[in-house]
């Protein structure tokens, strides 16, 4: 696939501190390009150098193929649409906003009102064009700020977690129409987002930003259940990172040692070399003591409840098996298991479920 | 009190005279200060600009200056104008003391910054991720700015009005670059100084009412429409 931005060895930097640097990342012709990663790791960073909004330190960026040059921005910019997490919407009325960047292209009048209406109608705000654009919602105010860039018909679409300022509620019902439409317009885009749950949903490829690295690339199943590394596990949702070690390897199954206890996992990674254990709370099931053995997975322990709290619908237990063990539960479970710190309780989990990572 | 109410009917009398040379004194006041104002605009729009969005290293000295320029005395004004447009001064071929010229010059040097420094606030009061929203949307960097001072439009506004305001009441440049030469610079502050200066009290309170009156009109008209985009509640 023909890669519609590439980036090479770029450094942006503030005051003398690195805040950017990224090795390669390409961009590839209609896919939506997912980067994640905790608040200050330098997404929405990466996203105003796409935007060519903030110069690079070192490096380049590649525009179909060709290096972008300062006398070319403002060209540049005419081809892109930059969606802000605020809506940032000027004084004017709804019409006048999502008119704004093609009037800032010089479209006539009359080919700029059907381009408008157009997309006013595909977000669903139509009814609002007339409207003083400060008189919004902010779940209107943000359709207002995607139809402006979407009414641009840009040929890249850059988003900075143009979600994450609104209310639950508000926000999945644009997420769920956002969703329909992106998919339906078939437009290269990069989506900056902290939400894991946004990414796995938009994205074809996830990046994930850690300290101002791109930590890990690949398609969404690759990097939230094969993390390569123990902080992007962490970040992706892995809970339980412990250290262990391979005892001994078969083809497709490694045994693995992690303080007094003994797992198999899905893998094959070499005996005897040390590695992370990495386990998703979702994936771990409960049992009260005793076990009754009438479940087919291999991996059993025990440890003591320290920590029940509730997480939405779900409740997370945290055990102390000589290292804290996470799980999500449903309240239902909880209840029927009557759990309280302190108590003794089994934990098992899948081979298939355990993820590997060198150490 | 008998002073003050027999000004005040004989300046009602006055008024509605139709005194040619009143009715010269308020349309020269309304030049002269009309055309300072329109061209501090002109000077301070840009150059505010320029000092709030601009990223150079002395930018912090030239907007304390503008600030301190905001302060500046009508009369030390007219002191240094007169000095330099004296005919043995360095502009005195110009020819422009006791001048209408050298009025809006003086009155230009005291409006200028009051508009610069409070567009460079107006300016920085806006959200700074809008400039990049406004570039990300295509906008080159003129249209950038002109979308901002449309997005600062009321205080913009209330720029204008203050800089209006201070050079339509002012006296000491007008009377020292201008000389107060009756029919030529008299303007309604110097001719007010005139008149109460000659025991002339029902003259100067009709150019007074005459100066309160244009100025109240003149700014209740920008209030108008400074305040006719405002959303209430």
């Amino acid at each position: 696939m023909v890669a519609v931005l590439e980036i090479r060895d770029l450094l942006v930097s503030r005051g003398k501190r690195p805040v950017l640097q990224v090795a390669q990342l390409d961009i590839l012709e209609k896919e939506i390009l997912a980067i994640i990663g905790p608040n200050g790791t330098g997404k929405s960073t990466l996203l105003l150098v796409l935007s060519r909004l903030i110069k690079a330190e070192r490096g380049q960026i590649l525009y179909r193929g060709k290096i972008m040059q300062s006398s070319s921005d403002l060209a540049y910019r005419r081809k892109i649409g930059l969606v802000l997490q605020d809506p940032l919407l000027l004084d004017v009325s709804v019409f006048d906003n999502v008119a704004s960047g093609l009037r800032f292209r010089g479209l006539a009048n009359r080919l700029v009102a059907p381009q408008v209406n157009l997309w006013l109608e595909r977000l669903g705000i139509a009814g609002l064009a007339k409207r003083p654009a400060r008189s919004l919602s902010g779940g209107e105010a943000q359709r207002v700020s995607l139809a402006r860039a979407l009414a641009l018909d840009p040929d890249v679409l850059l988003l900075d977690e143009p979600f994450s300022a609104l209310d639950a509620p508000t926000r999945a019902r644009l997420l769920d129409d956002f969703h329909g439409l992106i998919r339906s317009i078939n437009i290269t885009t990069v989506f900056v987002t902290h939400d894991m749950d946004e990414a796995l949903l938009l994205g074809d490829r996830v990046a994930v930003m850690l300290d101002g690295h791109l930590a890990q690339v690949g398609t969404p199943a690759q990097v939230f259940n094969a993390p390569t590394d123990p902080d992007i596990a962490r970040f992706v949702g892995v809970e339980t990172v412990v250290a262990g070690r391979v005892i001994s390897c078969q083809p497709g199954m490694a045994l693995v040692e992690a303080g007094r206890f003994k797992f198999e996992a899905v893998g094959e990674i070499a005996a005897g070399r040390p590695v992370y254990i990495c386990l998703r709370p979702e994936d771990i099931t409960l049992w009260a003591l005793p076990v009754e053995q009438t479940s087919s997975v291999r991996n059993q322990l025990t440890g003591r409840l320290v920590k029940l709290t509730p997480q939405g619908p779900l409740m997370r237990v945290v055990l102390d098996c000589g290292f804290p063990l996470v799980a999500l539960i449903t309240r239902t479970s909880a209840n029927e298991m009557g759990l309280a710190t302190g108590q003794e309780i089994a934990a098992s989990f899948k081979a298939s479920a355990v993820h590997l990572i060198a150490r | 009190m008998q002073l003050l109410w027999e000004g005040l009917k004989q300046s009602i009398l006055l008024l509605f005279s139709g005194d040619p040379e009143v009715l010269q004194i308020t349309l020269l006041s309304l030049q002269v200060s009309g055309l300072a104002t329109a061209i501090s605009l002109g000077l301070g729009l840009p150059i505010g600009s320029l000092l709030a969005l601009g990223s150079f290293p002395t930018r912090r000295f030239w907007i304390s200056l503008v600030n301190t320029g905001m302060a500046l005395p009508p009369v030390v004004v007219g002191l240094v104008v007169s000095i330099f447009l004296w005919r043995s001064g360095p502009l005195g071929d110009l020819n422009w003391i006791y001048t209408t010229t050298a009025m809006v010059l003086a009155q230009v040097i005291i409006a200028a910054p009051v508009v610069t420094g409070l567009t460079v606030s107006a300016l920085q009061q806006l959200d700074p991720r809008l400039r990049q929203q406004l570039l990300g949307l295509g906008a080159s960097r003129l249209q950038m700015v002109l979308a901002l001072w449309r997005e600062a439009r009321l205080p913009l506004l209330a720029a204008l009005m203050a800089a209006f305001g201070s050079v339509i009441s002012e006296i000491g440049a007008s009377m020292m670059v201008g000389g107060n030469i009756r029919y030529h610079t008299r303007v309604l502050t110097t001719a007010i100084a005139t008149a109460t200066s000659q025991g002339d009290f029902a003259l100067a309170l009709a150019l007074s009412a005459l100066l309160l009156l244009m100025a109240y009109l003149i700014n209740l008209t920008l209030t108008w429409i400074q305040q006719r985009n405002v959303r209430r509640g």
